[in-house]
């Protein structure tokens, strides 16, 4: 059945204590078994997904793995040497945290490759009851710097970083320079403008965060409404942005409505909708020794998480059988553009003009 | 008893108002001050020299003094700071990243401040074990959680956030900086002419976020003075009041007439509210959304 796959990804990241491995990992999303395999197929080197309910941070209705669609989503990669990673990236609230501990359990069970997890309560946990597990520092554990992060290499062993999308390129080298963790950084998808684990807006307006519920901007808090100005958005009736005639109206994620700010109207005052995408830097990721890029976008189609793949794996390829002919081809970022929020896109904190 | 803490300056101030505010402050009845740069390491006005002598001051007032580090860190330079402030030998200090956790984790106790992420009892006693000597609740958490929280908690001193703009989010972006349409790098220090933030609107003119440099805040006041009685029920150790540019000593002074008993929680509402920058609001207390104000049931 292998033979039938194109784009087959055989390649096993090196032991942590490797160095200097030429290794890129492609870590590609899925929501559902359909988007997993669209992943495997195009080219992921692993996947990454959640359960459904508030242990990961997509907890979105429709979205996300049972058990069986877990067993079968690890089967279908395993066979053709793709890896499972699962988020339990959330913080376990006071009074449940057991869901997460089972949702642990489950994984361990199921034979995922490794957990990405933010609550170091739980990475205790992991290391008591499965000391063999691989863990991963979720960006949603906020670590921004060499020092937080090695210290949940000793305090947990956490074998893998993912860094927040606030670091320019030279302070990702810094922080690659300076632990031995292995760093994976994002690389295309929808942009988050805060510290990911360090943002609350979306619990300020409707009571329920990426930290507490494993959401953003909860699409049961969302109000479209025709009026005579134009198409509102609305968040818990909170106006988040109106649209005039001809404008594209986009998902009301609330730090990319339009606002005021003194004299200054109806702009976006704390970031367009946007999303990230690196491709051009992908030479100088590899050079500087990022050992993984994440794509964004769980709650996206099969057919983005194809698209996205596909353009990825081949640009990786480029990259690393000749990083330095490497040049994104057009071909690649307008079919990127086309799936991109707001269809444009931005190198984020990557670049230091963006702060 | 339960004891006022007057949490780190989130704003920016000019460094002669910044002095006058303290020197202020060290006249109040509050217990303990936070002092130092948790927002934006641009910020100059003061430098570490300088709160350390704000921290003399206050100290021989007999005020406990706690240095607070930043919160998000980027540059070699900010973990330089963070560094310096964790090794100062004399004052506790409140980290408030992983990182500081590291460099004060088994030298000397150290309060683990209100953004890391204690969402539960195993990740307190983790943090416990470390050498924090008190915690401070994440702004999200309701009081439900909060007591089960307690139950687990030992000896660690519990701290909640009960008063001020709320510090929400945190970015590499400085959206001061974007609304002067300057670069973070050339902000020009713009911060320095909006000393309680600038206020952001929704387009019907509903005042919903502050923009505080690269720190995002509630436009509404969190305000838990009505919750006093609740919190000494729960056992919370401190409260910690957040400084805003005017009316602060009045403030704290309301909230020692409350813990003493001088004033019910609703004559304690009703004489706070004209003194804060904006609306108040109560709702994570409550497990709501953060903006909502819950009238406070009667004690």
């Amino acid at each position: 059945m292998e033979t039938l796959l194109p784009n087959i990804n055989l390649q096993e990241s090196a032991p942590a204590d490797a160095v200097a491995a030429p290794v890129m990992e492609l870590v590609c999303p899925a929501g559902s078994l359909p988007a997993l395999k669209a992943a495997v197929d195009n080219g992921a080197s692993c996947v990454y997904l959640g359960m459904r309910d508030a242990t990961n941070a997509r907890n979105f209705a429709g979205l996300n793995f049972d058990e069986a669609a877990i067993a079968s989503g690890i089967s279908y990669a395993h066979a053709r040497g793709c890896k499972i990673f699962m988020a339990l990236n959330t913080y376990p609230q006071a009074s449940n945290p057991a869901p997460w501990r089972s949702a642990m359990d489950k994984a361990v069970e199921l034979g995922a490759d490794a957990v990405i997890l933010a609550d170091p309560g739980l990475m205790q946990y992991a290391v008591a009851k499965h000391p063999k597990l691989r863990l991963h520092l979720s960006v949603q554990g906020s670590a921004t710097n060499f020092d937080a992060i090695n210290f949940y290499r000793e305090q947990f062993g956490i074998v893998r970083a993912v860094l927040p999308r606030v670091l320019s390129l030279s302070q990702v080298q810094q922080v690659i320079e300076k632990t031995p963790v292995e760093i994976e950084v994002f690389g295309f998808g929808s942009l988050c403008v805060m510290v990911e684990g360090r943002c609350a807006l979306s619990s300020y307006v409707t009571g329920e965060s990426p930290n507490t519920h494993g959401v953003c901007s909860p699409p049961k808090a969302v109000r479209w409404q025709e009026t005579p100005t134009g198409l509102e958005s609305r968040l818990n009736g909170v106006l988040i942005d109106r649209y005039g005639k001809g404008e594209n109206a986009g998902y009301p994620t609330l730090c990319k409505g339009r606002f005021d700010v003194g004299d200054d109207h109806n702009y976006y005052a704390i970031e367009e909708p946007t999303s990230l995408n690196t491709l051009e830097l992908l030479p100088k990721l590899h050079k500087m020794g990022v050992r993984a890029i994440k794509i964004e976008g769980r709650q996206r189609s099969p057919a983005y998480v194809a698209q996205v793949t596909k353009v990825w794996r081949e640009a990786i390829d480029q990259c690393l059988a000749n990083p330095h002919r490497y040049a994104p081809k057009p071909v690649w970022m307008a079919s990127l553009d086309k799936v991109a929020e707001g269809q444009q896109h931005t190198l984020g904190a990557y670049h230091r003009p963006w702060k | 008893m339960l004891k006022i803490a007057l949490g780190p300056l989130l704003y920016y101030w000019p460094r002669q108002t910044t002095f006058d505010f303290y020197e202020a402050m060290a006249q109040t009845s509050v217990d303990t001050v936070y002092l130092g740069e948790t927002v934006c390491s641009r910020r100059h006005e003061l430098r570490l020299a300088d709160w350390l002598q704000i921290a003399a001051l206050l100290r021989a007032r007999g005020k406990d003094v706690v240095l607070s580090t930043q919160t998000l860190l980027e540059s070699g330079a900010e973990v330089g700071t963070m560094h310096k402030i964790a090794a100062n030998g004399d004052y506790l200090v409140e980290a408030n990243d992983m990182g500081a956790v590291q460099s004060l984790t088994g030298k000397v106790p150290f309060v683990a401040g209100p953004h890391l992420n204690i969402y539960n009892v195993p990740t307190l006693q983790w943090m416990a074990g470390l050498g924090a000597s008190r915690w401070v609740m994440p702004l999200e958490m309701k009081q439900s959680d909060l007591a089960v929280m307690q139950a687990g908690r030992s000896t660690l001193q519990t701290e909640v956030f009960a008063y001020g703009r709320m510090p929400l989010a945190f970015s590499a972006r400085c959206f001061t900086a974007r609304h002067c349409n300057l670069p973070k790098d050339d902000c020009q220090f713009s911060c320095l002419a909006h000393p309680d933030g600038l206020m952001m609107k929704t387009r019907e003119s509903e005042e919903f976020l502050v923009l505080n440099g690269t720190q995002t805040q509630s436009a509404r006041v969190y305000n838990l003075i009505g919750a006093v009685g609740s919190m000494q029920a729960l056992g919370v150790d401190v409260v910690r009041l957040s400084p805003q540019s005017q009316n602060m000593a009045q403030v704290v002074a309301l909230f020692r007439a409350t813990i003493d008993g001088a004033l019910t929680p609703a004559q304690a509402v009703e004489r706070i509210t004209p003194l804060m920058p904006a609306q108040g609001c109560n709702g994570y207390w409550h497990g709501q959304p953060g903006l909502d104000l819950v009238a406070q049931p009667v004690q």
